[in-house]
């Protein structure tokens, strides 16, 4: 286990190390104290490490993450896990706004609540969310999954494409051409897989599935209310 | 009185319902949607052409031309990047991306730019590999809609420019219909094949000037602090625009005035929104000014730069660079009079034809139909844009020259006077023939 204190040793330190290793160091477990609300910590990585910040971030932790696995002890700040690839960001407590915002592909795990905008413009990332999330969250969300184990916020999936969106609890409005979708037996697989990877308690059968009505794709003159 | 003698009048058009005011009333009346397109504003408004320079006579000493050199080489981010770009020619080729323009025309202008030793810039499509391949140094967009966005392309790039507005659209996406949306485009953009792609008008993970900062900082620590971020802005507020953007961390800002080409947005948009790139100069150095930071940060101006009198005079009100684009197409071969007849076909002419949004561009540049885009030789066209740049850089040096400068960034506003009173107010330079423009006191 390394040891990283952010204080005494400053953030360019931190993201040069960790963005230097690659699959043959045997530096694969990195521990971050200090971290105190900074910024941008962890990010650009780009090899399958481990790192836990040992309490809560400001913007940005874990941005563009690739093949690492980053946990957050602590509560994150806006925009963690930002236009993730790949790789496993969880989130031991709240998050604020932009979670996982234009993520195109790992897992995301928030184990409180996310605010506004979580997965929005999401473009084939997992966000699993055990709280509840906050209002126009999954906006222009192109494709992924976004699971909400609490409530969703107003806007639901507004003006979302492909992106799946469940929730087990109440939805407060959907956005434009956002529809709740039958749950089939691959949603329930798809489902219950992200669950568990997600280390959550919940059963697929309790959910509901939203997604994308496709009334919006091409522009239509009668459908101008709706935008 | 014989009604066959009495003179008939003229038939007067309206100035105020002309002739292409009606066609549009009766296209929205017919079609319920406002005209899309894309190219840049069409109307005149005040511009470079509104201003002279004043060659030296006995009072200033000029150059000899063709004997005596004048520097064009531009560093771009000496202010934080430890990698500053160093370009041969103040004159770089703006944003376009792949999917509003074919593969062989990003490949022409990757193969153009980098002959002239200039830079080329992705756009809203993401990074492809001919146009890596192809530019000696590459711009790669951060864009609102994040199409393509990846740590690894990103790290690949030259510079990063962090798109806020485009001079054509300040504050407004794009739609891109479905009709481009190819297989690989649709892949790029992680979009279903065949839809109208709307893009983002504004950045999804931030909201003001104080988030840009940290958002600059986290692309900065990703890329390890080595290349320049640019932040490009379109010309409404030039001043605040520049000082945020300088306050943000921008190691270039890049200001897009409103004659500035888009791929496809609405007609209102591009004709009624924003500032004349002329108008944006001025305050957006005065911005730098005020800071203590002209020249060191670095100001790009596009927007309608059409010869080497618009570099010079960009440059003499105090651009460190220009970015073409809209005629750097030109240059590759668009709106070519040798495909009139098919411009003919498509219900205009050569010199107006600005649908690039359709995919049926006949010239084979802003198009997806692999049959139009076979029409493109990217060797060929990238050849004509190298001799497009040169005579450009050519024609800005005999103008600093017969203004006394051995370097382009030595031209001022002192070289210049304007036309009009439009123009004088705008450049903040005199009204030719007098010592006097609007708004400065003491006449």
């Amino acid at each position: 286990m390394q040891t990283y204190d952010l204080e005494a040793n400053g953030l360019r330190g931190l993201n040069s190390a960790l963005q230097e290793l690659n699959g043959s160091s045997n530096k694969t477990a990195w521990e971050i104290v200090n971290p105190k609300g900074s910024h941008a910590i962890a990010v650009g990585l780009n090899s399958p490490i481990e790192v836990t910040v040992k309490g809560s971030t400001g913007y940005y932790c874990a941005g563009m993450n690739q093949q690492a696995t980053v946990r957050v002890e602590g509560s994150a700040g806006p925009g963690v896990a930002e236009n993730m690839m790949s790789g496993t960001v969880i989130v031991e407590g709240d998050a604020s706004q932009y979670a996982g915002a234009t993520g195109h592909g790992g897992l995301l795990v928030i184990k409180g609540n996310a605010s506004s905008r979580c997965g929005i413009s999401m473009k084939g990332i997992d966000i699993v969310v055990h709280g509840n999330i906050g209002h126009m969250c999954a906006f222009m969300a192109q494709a992924g999954n976004l699971v909400v184990l609490g409530d969703a916020g107003d806007a639901l999936g507004d003006s979302c494409y492909e992106a799946r969106f469940f929730v087990r609890g109440t939805v407060k409005s959907l956005g434009a051409d956002c529809i709740e979708k039958e749950m089939r037996p691959e949603h329930i697989e798809i489902l219950k897989d992200l669950l568990a990877r997600a280390g959550a308690d919940a059963k697929p059968e309790e959910f509901k599935r939203y997604g994308s009505a496709r009334k919006l794709y091409n522009f239509d003159v009668d459908n101008a209310q709706a935008y | 009185m014989d009604s066959n003698k009495i003179p008939r009048t003229v038939p007067i058009q309206s100035a105020t319902f002309s002739n292409p005011i009606n066609a549009e009333i009766r296209r929205a009346a017919a079609t319920g949607i406002y005209d899309i397109r894309g190219g840049g504003a069409k109307r005149r408004v005040p511009h470079f052409d509104d201003l002279l320079f004043l060659g030296a006579s006995i009072s200033r000493y000029p150059l000899e031309g063709y004997r005596e050199k004048c520097e064009t080489k531009v560093t771009l981010g000496t202010r934080f990047a430890k990698k500053p770009i160093e370009l041969d020619i103040p004159i770089t080729i703006a944003g376009m991306s792949f999917g509003a323009l074919s593969g062989p025309a990003k490949e022409a202008l990757g193969r153009g730019a980098s002959a002239a030793g200039t830079s080329t810039t992705t756009g809203d499509g993401g990074m492809t590999p001919e146009e890596r391949g192809h530019s000696t140094k590459l711009v790669y967009q951060y864009l609102p809609s994040r199409y393509g966005m990846n740590p690894d392309d990103l790290r690949k790039a030259d510079a990063i420019e962090v798109v806020v507005g485009q001079g054509a659209k300040p504050g407004g996406g794009g739609m891109l219909l479905g009709q481009k949306i190819s297989d690989r485009v649709a892949e790029m953009r992680t979009l279903p094949k065949g839809i109208d792609q709307r893009s983002a008008c504004r950045h999804p993970d931030w909201t003001g000037p104080d988030d840009l900062e940290i958002k600059i900082l986290e692309l900065r620590e990703i890329t390890g602090w080595q290349v320049p971020i640019y932040v490009k802005v379109g010309g409404t507020r030039p001043y605040y625009d520049t000082a945020l953007a300088v306050k943000a961390g921008a190691d270039v800002v890049v200001l897009d005035g409103m004659q500035g080409g888009t791929a496809a947005t609405q007609d209102v948009f591009i004709e009624h929104v924003g500032l004349p790139t002329l108008a944006c100069i001025r305050p957006a150095v005065q911005a730098l000014q005020d800071l203590g930071v002209h020249r060191e940060v670095q100001l790009i101006v596009s927007g309608g730069i059409r010869t080497g009198a618009d570099v010079a005079k960009a440059m003499a009100l105090g651009a460190d660079a220009v970015a073409i684009g809209t005629a750097a197409l030109i240059a590759l071969g668009d709106n070519d009079p040798k495909w009139e007849s098919e411009y003919q076909k498509l219900g205009t002419t050569t010199g107006a034809y600005d649908d690039w949004h359709e995919g049926k561009d006949p010239a084979g540049i802003t198009t997806q139909d692999p049959e139009l885009m076979k029409r493109l030789d990217p060797v060929d066209a990238g050849r004509r844009l190298r001799n497009y740049l040169k005579v450009m850089t050519l024609e800005a040096q005999t103008i600093a020259r017969a203004c006394g400068h051995n370097h382009l960034h030595n031209l001022e506003p002192e070289d210049l006077c304007a036309l009009t009173m439009e123009a004088a107010a705008m450049a903040r330079v005199p009204l030719a023939g007098t010592d006097w423009y609007p708004g400065k006191a003491g006449f």
